[in-house]
């Protein structure tokens, strides 16, 4: 790793003597750790477990997809594997993935705060989210569910003869984690930043912490409710939205969606504050439109509560209500279109170096635009009617999901790694991965987008044979994505003992997490910060302090 | 149906083209769009690029610009709001001359069935040029009934109808998916859309015909369940019901269609008609999905028998 490119001049070649790494290395003192970094290391342990389970998943439908005909698996291991897949990778990995990990890490660090405003909740959140994460297990393992992970009605409250209930109480259970984490970050952003940390002070990241944080805590609550009533209908006999019953069917999707699409958001936002601060740091220049930038994610939350009618065009529902849908979604286009121009108008006469995060964040911005532009097609209810239930759809919110999403939970995986573990992650191998994650991305979900406008269904597990070749390109794209992935789980743990000392700031970042020791001691800063500058004054940066001089008290190397 | 590889589907319905015109727009701003930030961030990436470790001048946000990147995407997506729900309107119109089709749907296959009682089974055939209003309910999940070909697509639900409309344009074979994930078998409840010129479907339909109609069979029920004891005389008199408009107790007026049918047989307390005590029992979960279509084949071929003129 050669330590010039960052160009850090005062880098110390040690690591701090102590840090909330060392303080105590029992695994009680782990398991029982009230401290919001040690929380965070905790989710991303177990939400890496969970991303290759769900990966895996993925990894045997693409193979059966490989061929026409059903011929890997059997038709109900098919619909198991698409539905843990989903369940996984939605409510156990990239519900919680920014948020939990780097929210939980950094938004202390980032408010200049000791810890978030209720340590032992924080501590809950974690044990919630395991059990919730070992009942969806325990279900795979005892036979799995085949309902989706929309679990529609009256499939999944009445025909399915899978585990329905044991799996919609695993999610419900993981609900709550999601809910308490939200409270949290409200009531932290609330009442504990700096001295001087205004809101227009505060990073874009926390901001996209607040907003998502709203979502999390205002519609989380419905999603619950409605799992809930699945298992009662499906218990009790109860007609709540089997018709046979009584019940109506679409009641569910609009109840589900209803939290389902704000989730969307729960997903991206904070991938959007990931970026915002990835973009800046690796231009060294302030956000253009900061301002826009913050309230564009504020609107994103609100409208993105007005539009889940927009999955249900061809559901039934009124023509108009759909009508009515479909103006909202294209509205609610427009900020993340707004974010795109202010990332990419940040470039503009910035000091750009193409370090990993920023490969990333470029890879968000491509992905993201991409899958944005697609929401559009399915925001004009015409096109809706041709390409939803298909692989358009698919391929759409995967480059949302993934493309936008998990690219930048990589990015942050890159940027913060030195400050989780004091420790750089290798350069070179970090850029090949991210370039091998960024082709096997589209070789593997573009061919989707045609293979859904020629009409192929989702969730077939055999299919006509002219759709073969565009499904071959996209197996193929899948096998070069998981080795993308595998990569860095293999370098970032070689780098946990061999990475070069990072040093507390050693990309010359501003932000108050750079002005700690890397890895941070466990109360943060020895001495509160006091804030007198906005985010991103990376003009103001003396180049020989990094501008730590506005950290009062804290301990220079 | 032709197997080979291709990248666009056929255009087979009078619909199609017309989405797919919406769709090349979309396909071409996106592409410009895409293009314009991916080339925006190349350029940038190269022209900026670190050469030294002097911080960058500061840049002032630009208000201007903010609001044109706002207000541009913003009447850029008024167009296609505009242009998709005409489109959309359009598609959610059914001709009045269209010809009617029952389709049941259930795990895992489609039961059609023709207005003279001709049924198939995973296929149907229709003829070109004709508007043809498919009216679908489900005998137990969602289901959806899908044909790429003509860009259509309507959810089919247990418990009530919806229907979609189309009108071939080339004969041929086409597609039939399931597209709503219904179970085990979801990728096999598939079948094809059969488009025939009109002299040959006429022909296969008079050859396929039962002795039957479906509105016979639905008198013969109407006379099984004991539904003449009221519905002769003293309830709501059925003939010329279909398609008039109803009054109801609580005042509102409600159009007699197969829904409100369908609605009035298996709960008949949910709308009851001005004038009349709500005594009839219910028949939900009595009457099989083919039972409640033919029932209602047969009040509608009464729409004709007693000239089409409204009732109480």
């Amino acid at each position: 790793m050669n330590m010039t490119m960052t160009g850090t001049p005062y880098t110390p070649a040690k690591m701090p003597e102590s840090s909330y790494l060392t303080d105590g290395y029992s695994l009680r003192s782990w398991l029982l750790t009230k401290d919001h970094k040690r929380i965070g290391i905790l989710y991303m342990v177990s939400l890496t477990v969970f991303f290759a389970l769900g990966g895996i998943a993925a990894i045997i439908m693409r193979l059966e997809l490989a061929t026409p005909a059903g011929d890997l698996v059997r038709a109900d291991t098919y619909n198991r594997l698409f539905t843990v897949h989903g369940i996984v990778m939605i409510f156990l990995f990239l519900v919680p993935s920014i948020p939990a990990v780097f929210g939980n890490f950094l938004l202390p660090l980032m408010i200049g705060a000791r810890d978030l405003a209720f340590p032992r909740l924080n501590l809950l959140s974690w044990y919630l989210y395991m059990l919730g994460g070992i009942i969806t297990v325990g279900v795979v393992v005892g036979g799995g569910v085949d309902t989706g992970w929309t679990f529609y009605t009256p499939f999944s409250s009445t025909y399915s003869n899978s585990n329905v209930v044991w799996t919609v109480a695993g999610i419900f259970v993981a609900g709550f984690s999601s809910i308490l984490t939200g409270l949290n970050f409200i009531i932290t952003t609330h009442k504990m930043r700096a001295p001087g940390m205004g809101w227009f002070r505060m990073p874009l990241f926390v901001w996209s912490m607040y907003a998502t944080a709203l979502i999390m805590l205002l519609a989380t609550p419905v999603l619950a409710i409605t799992l809930a009533l699945v298992g009662v209908e499906r218990i009790f006999g109860v007609g709540i939205f089997n018709p046979a019953l009584g019940g109506d069917p679409i009641l569910f999707q609009h109840l589900f969606w209803f939290y389902s699409h704000p989730a969307v958001y729960i997903m991206v936002l904070p991938a959007m504050g990931v970026m915002s601060e990835l973009v800046t740091c690796f231009s060294r220049h302030r956000i253009f439109g900061y301002e826009f930038v913050a309230f564009s994610s504020l609107a994103i939350a609100v409208l993105g509560f007005l539009v889940w009618g927009h999955h249900m065009f061809v559901s039934g529902q009124s023509v108009y209500g759909g009508l009515m849908f479909s103006a909202l979604s294209f509205l609610v286009a427009i900020p993340s279109a707004v974010k795109v121009f202010n990332w990419t108008a940040t470039l503009y006469k910035g000091s750009i170096s193409l370090q990993t995060p920023m490969l990333y964040a470029f890879g968000f911005i491509g992905l993201f635009t991409i899958g944005g532009l697609t929401g559009l097609f399915l925001a004009s209810v015409a096109i809706d009617v041709h390409v939803t239930d298909t692989y358009f759809i698919v391929a759409h919110f995967h480059y949302i999901m993934v493309g936008g999403a998990v690219m930048a939970y990589m990015g942050a995986i890159h940027f913060w790694w030195p400050k989780l573990t004091g420790r750089m992650y290798p350069e070179w191998w970090g850029r090949f991965s991210a370039l091998l994650i960024f082709a096997g991305f589209n070789l593997t979900f573009f061919p989707q987008f045609i293979l859904g406008y020629l009409g192929m269904p989702r969730r077939y597990y055999s299919y006509a044979p002219e759709f073969q070749a565009l499904n071959v390109m996209s197996s193929a794209g899948a096998t070069i994505l998981g080795l993308g992935y595998v990569l860095p789980l293999a370098y970032l743990l070689w780098s946990l003992k061999y990475g070069a000392i990072a040093g507390p700031n050693p990309f010359r970042a501003k932000g108050l997490e750079w002005t700690t020791a890397s890895p941070p001691p466990t109360h943060n800063f020895a001495e509160i910060p006091i804030v007198t500058e906005e985010a991103y004054a990376y003009h103001d940066m003396d180049a020989e302090t990094d501008g730590r001089e506005v950290v009062a008290g804290e301990d220079r190397p | 149906m032709d197997q080979g590889f291709r990248l666009f589907p056929k255009e087979a319905s009078t619909i199609a083209p017309q989405v797919d015109l919406l769709y090349f727009f979309l396909v071409a701003v996106t592409a410009f769009f895409t293009l314009l930030i991916f080339v925006a961030i190349v350029y940038l990436a190269l022209r900026y690029r670190r050469k030294s470790e002097a911080m960058p001048p500061e840049t002032k946000t630009d208000l201007r610009l903010e609001l044109s990147w706002t207000i541009i995407p913003f009447l850029i997506t008024l167009v296609m709001f505009g242009w998709s729900t005409r489109l959309f309107l359009k598609m959610s119109t059914p001709p009045k001359n269209a010809m009617e089709i029952h389709v049941i749907g259930k795990q895992w296959m489609w039961k059609i069935e023709h207005p003279n009682g001709a049924r198939e089974i995973n296929e149907l055939h229709i003829p070109v040029g004709r508007p043809v209003r498919l009216i679908m309910s489900s005998q137990d999940v969602i289901h959806s009934f899908f044909i790429p070909a003509f860009r259509v697509k309507q959810d089919v639900l247990p418990g009530r109808f919806s229907s979609l409309w189309f009108e071939a344009t080339t004969p041929g074979e086409y597609h039939l998916f399931c597209a709503e994930y219904c179970g085990t078998d979801h990728s096999r409840m598939t079948g094809r859309i059969v488009v025939m010129e009109p002299a040959k479907f006429e022909a296969w339909l008079a050859g396929v015909a039962p002795d039957e109609t479906p509105a016979k069979q639905g008198e013969k029920l109407f006379t099984t369940y004991g539904c003449m004891a009221c519905h002769g005389e003293r309830g709501p008199t059925m003939a010329g019901l279909y398609g008039s408009t109803v009054s109801l107790a609580d005042g509102s007026k409600v159009v007699a269609d197969e829904q409100y049918l369908r609605e009035s047989i298996v709960n008949p307390a949910a709308k009851v008609v001005a004038g009349f005590e709500p005594i009839m029992p219910a028949f939900q979960g009595q009457l099989s999905e083919e039972q409640i279509v033919r029932l209602i084949a047969y009040i509608k071929s009464l729409r004709t028998a007693a000239g089409g003129e409204a009732n109480p």
